[in-house]
């Protein structure tokens, strides 16, 4: 008999589950740090100091987490309509030139609070309108959305190599990237948050987004499961048919549920354009879209998860940056090894212990 | 000289081209069975390092090829096990492969041969060279069609030649045998192929096993053939923009390798412009060229140029009891 319709407590399905397969992912990690002439125990050591250890590498990871919570957010919304969303990595490249704008055309004039609502909109906006059109293709054509996406993120890519390197840049300079924002086109930094817990924040660039971030997760957590929007949103992801014929308009919802993912998207790059590098550089986003997905499947789509999805992201990465400094053997691609690991195991794999749980279950759990 | 410019271009499209039409014939194969196959990309990564690292210490460019085609199944596999077996997100698993292609290659290429993940250059006998046609030298000389002969015709490795020669194979065995038959069904409509006694689950798994031998060829090709070694992300998008490809063709074979041979010719036009000004626009930017297949596959899936039918049963897991 087939396990796969047997139903399962709660916290095995979003508890150990996902432990199991996350543990899986991290013993096969193990395997290939071993396997190229290190010794794994000492790296999970050296990663989680680095990580954890000091309030600048907290503030490293918080910093990590914050781009990993936006994504991961863009992602979920959209996955609730029973939308992929793969595009988030193009959305968040052209939001951050509506926050980057924002930035260049107020700076001067206010300070950061003043310029932050308009960043915060410009980006939304941007990345918002980054979505609309495969959203429309979607909802008007049938054209798959992930294919879309994807498109969309290799021409955001060359579109705003382009403006950057044409137009953006300041003339007599190499680098493609803008001008660095004045004071009050930046968000400044939470070393007060760090020094609450007696850290001390140093060089990291843990900034105002993070708490726009957390802001950001209770207002989707509110849209989804206390409006009506939130309620046609999973509706039209549970059976599109059924949600048709209960009334609700198809091309409406995903046109505005992609909006939203795309407009989330585009958010996080205030993390590092205004927060980190003053500045918009080629490349920012540096695949913060596609961990995105493994944020939010990991996080079963809800803000909560997502947090916590985003922090363990965050301390991989900087983890993994202080890893290869300490262990040469190990670039920093070892992140990515993990990364795609993790995405593997929580993600496409996440049934693999199904059947095994079910029938322990079956046999011990029921009496 | 503007006619030299042209067999030129064309020369070079055909070389970057090549990729691509193994890359997305692969493809075909896997999304005319139901599965869609975002991880083209890493495949095409890790078969270039397998075939660059077993030519590098074999010397022979045939292990190479071997070694990069076994790897490339390998991966498909997983990504059978992942998506058929398990019924995984289709999606999800392969953009968990480009991930893992990313990073590993460039982790055991750094942690072998301490070369910024970088594989050693490859002697001229451990790699795919050209082939000079007969007479292509004298031809040279003698007009238009005698360049087009030695620069366009002649002179490329032997994988190029096995691309051209996989369109009308994979045409064949799509469109003529039973095996082609039941592979377009099961994209189609999965539970007919089931009713008629024919296993669902093997059938997607050969799918995938036939795309990752063809991306094994592309991925040997890029490091051993066209260049002497592999480089980090070296695939650089490509298996994209043969996704890209197989949708702008519709998913039939023939089309695949015209639309293949557009973009790799947009590639080579991009490249031939690079800092020369048109008459009365200026410079072109190399963006436009970049996004230029991605731009038309859109526009195309707007329906401006015909429709674009996927294959009805594209992306979903075939679950057999109801």
């Amino acid at each position: 008999m087939s396990t796969a319709s047997v139903p399962l407590p709660n916290w095995i399905t979003y508890g150990l589950m996902p432990f199991l397969n996350l543990v899986v992912a991290f013993l096969i990690s193990g395997v290939v740090v071993w396997f190229i002439g290190e010794n794994p125990l000492e790296a999970v050591k050296l990663l989680l100091q680095g990580a954890l250890g000091n309030g600048e590498g907290i503030g490293f990871t918080l910093y990590y987490a914050t781009n990993f919570i936006f994504t991961g957010l863009s992602v979920a919304v959209a996955y609730h309509a029973g939308l992929f969303n793969i595009g988030s990595e193009g959305q968040a490249y052209v939001g951050g030139l509506g926050a980057a704008l924002a930035s260049l055309a107020l700076d001067h004039y206010v300070p950061w609070y003043v310029t932050m609502p308009f960043a915060v909109i410009g980006a939304a906006i941007f990345g918002a309108a980054w979505a609309l059109i495969p959203a429309w293709l979607q909802a008007k054509r049938g054209s798959h959305i992930v294919i879309t996406t994807i498109m969309f993120n290799f021409i955001g890519a060359a579109m705003m190599v382009y403006l950057l390197v044409h137009v953006l840049i300041v003339p007599g300079k190499m680098a493609p990237e803008t001008r660095v924002f004045l004071e009050g086109g930046q968000l400044p930094k939470l070393d007060w948050l760090i020094a609450l817990f007696g850290g001390r924040l140093g060089a990291a660039p843990f900034n105002v987004s993070f708490l726009i971030a957390l802001v950001m997760c209770v207002a989707v957590w509110l849209l989804i499961w206390r409006t009506k929007l939130g309620y046609e949103i999973r509706t039209l992801g549970a059976s599109s048919t059924a949600a048709v014929y209960a009334g609700i308009p198809y091309v409406k919802t995903v046109i505005i549920t992609m909006l939203i993912s795309g407009g989330l998207a585009g958010m996080m790059a205030l993390n590092p354009v205004l927060g980190a590098s003053a500045r918009l550089q080629v490349e920012f986003v540096g695949g913060a879209g596609f961990v995105g997905i493994a944020v939010s499947l990991m996080g079963r789509s809800h803000p909560l998860g997502i947090v916590l999805a985003a922090v363990l992201f965050g301390v991989l990465y900087q983890g993994g940056d202080a890893l290869s400094f300490d262990m040469p053997k190990i670039t920093r691609d070892m992140i990515v090894v993990i990364q795609g690991l993790v995405i593997l195991f929580a993600g496409a794999l996440e049934y693999l212990f199904r059947p095994a749980i079910v029938r322990v279950w079956q046999r011990f759990g029921k009496a | 000289m503007e006619n030299l410019d042209l067999i030129s271009i064309l020369g070079s499209t055909i070389r970057l081209s090549i990729p691509l039409i193994f890359t997305a014939l692969a493809g075909l194969f896997t999304e005319r069975a139901g599965v869609f196959d975002i991880g083209l990309e890493g495949k095409m990564l890790f078969s270039a390092f397998a075939a660059a690292v077993a030519a590098f210490m074999t010397g022979s460019p045939w292990l190479g090829l071997l070694a990069g085609i076994t790897v490339s199944v390998l991966i498909s596999l997983i990504h059978g096990f992942a998506s058929i077996t398990n019924r995984g997100n289709q999606i999800v698993s392969g953009v968990a492969i480009n991930f893992l292609a990313s990073g590993l290659t460039a982790v055991l290429g750094q942690a072998w041969f301490s070369q910024g993940g970088r594989t050693p250059p490859l002697a001229a006998s451990a790699r795919f060279t050209e082939i000079v046609f007969p007479y292509a030298a004298e031809l040279r000389e003698m007009g238009f069609f005698g360049r087009f002969y030695a620069n366009v015709i002649s002179g490329h490795n032997i994988l190029t030649y096995l691309a051209f020669l996989a369109v009308p194979a994979a045409w064949w065995v799509l469109y003529r045998t039973r095996f082609g038959l039941r592979l377009r069904a099961v994209g189609e409509n999965p539970g007919a192929v089931d009713t008629a006694g024919i296993s669902v689950t093997w059938l997607r798994y050969r799918a995938t096993i036939c795309a990752g031998i063809l991306c094994g060829c592309a991925g040997t090709y890029l490091s051993i053939a066209q260049s002497a070694g592999f480089v980090k992300d070296m695939s650089a998008g490509k298996g994209y923009i043969a996704l890209a490809a197989l949708i702008f063709a519709k998913w039939r074979p023939v089309p695949v390798m015209l639309a293949c041979l557009l973009f790799g010719f947009l590639d080579a036009f991009a490249n031939f412009m690079q800092g020369k000004s048109v008459p009365g626009i200026g410079e072109v930017p190399v963006q436009i060229f970049q996004a230029l297949p991605y731009v038309l596959t859109c526009v195309l899936l707007a329906g401006f140029i015909g429709v674009a039918r996927p294959p009805k049963a594209g992306g979903v897991p075939y679950v057999k009891e109801r």
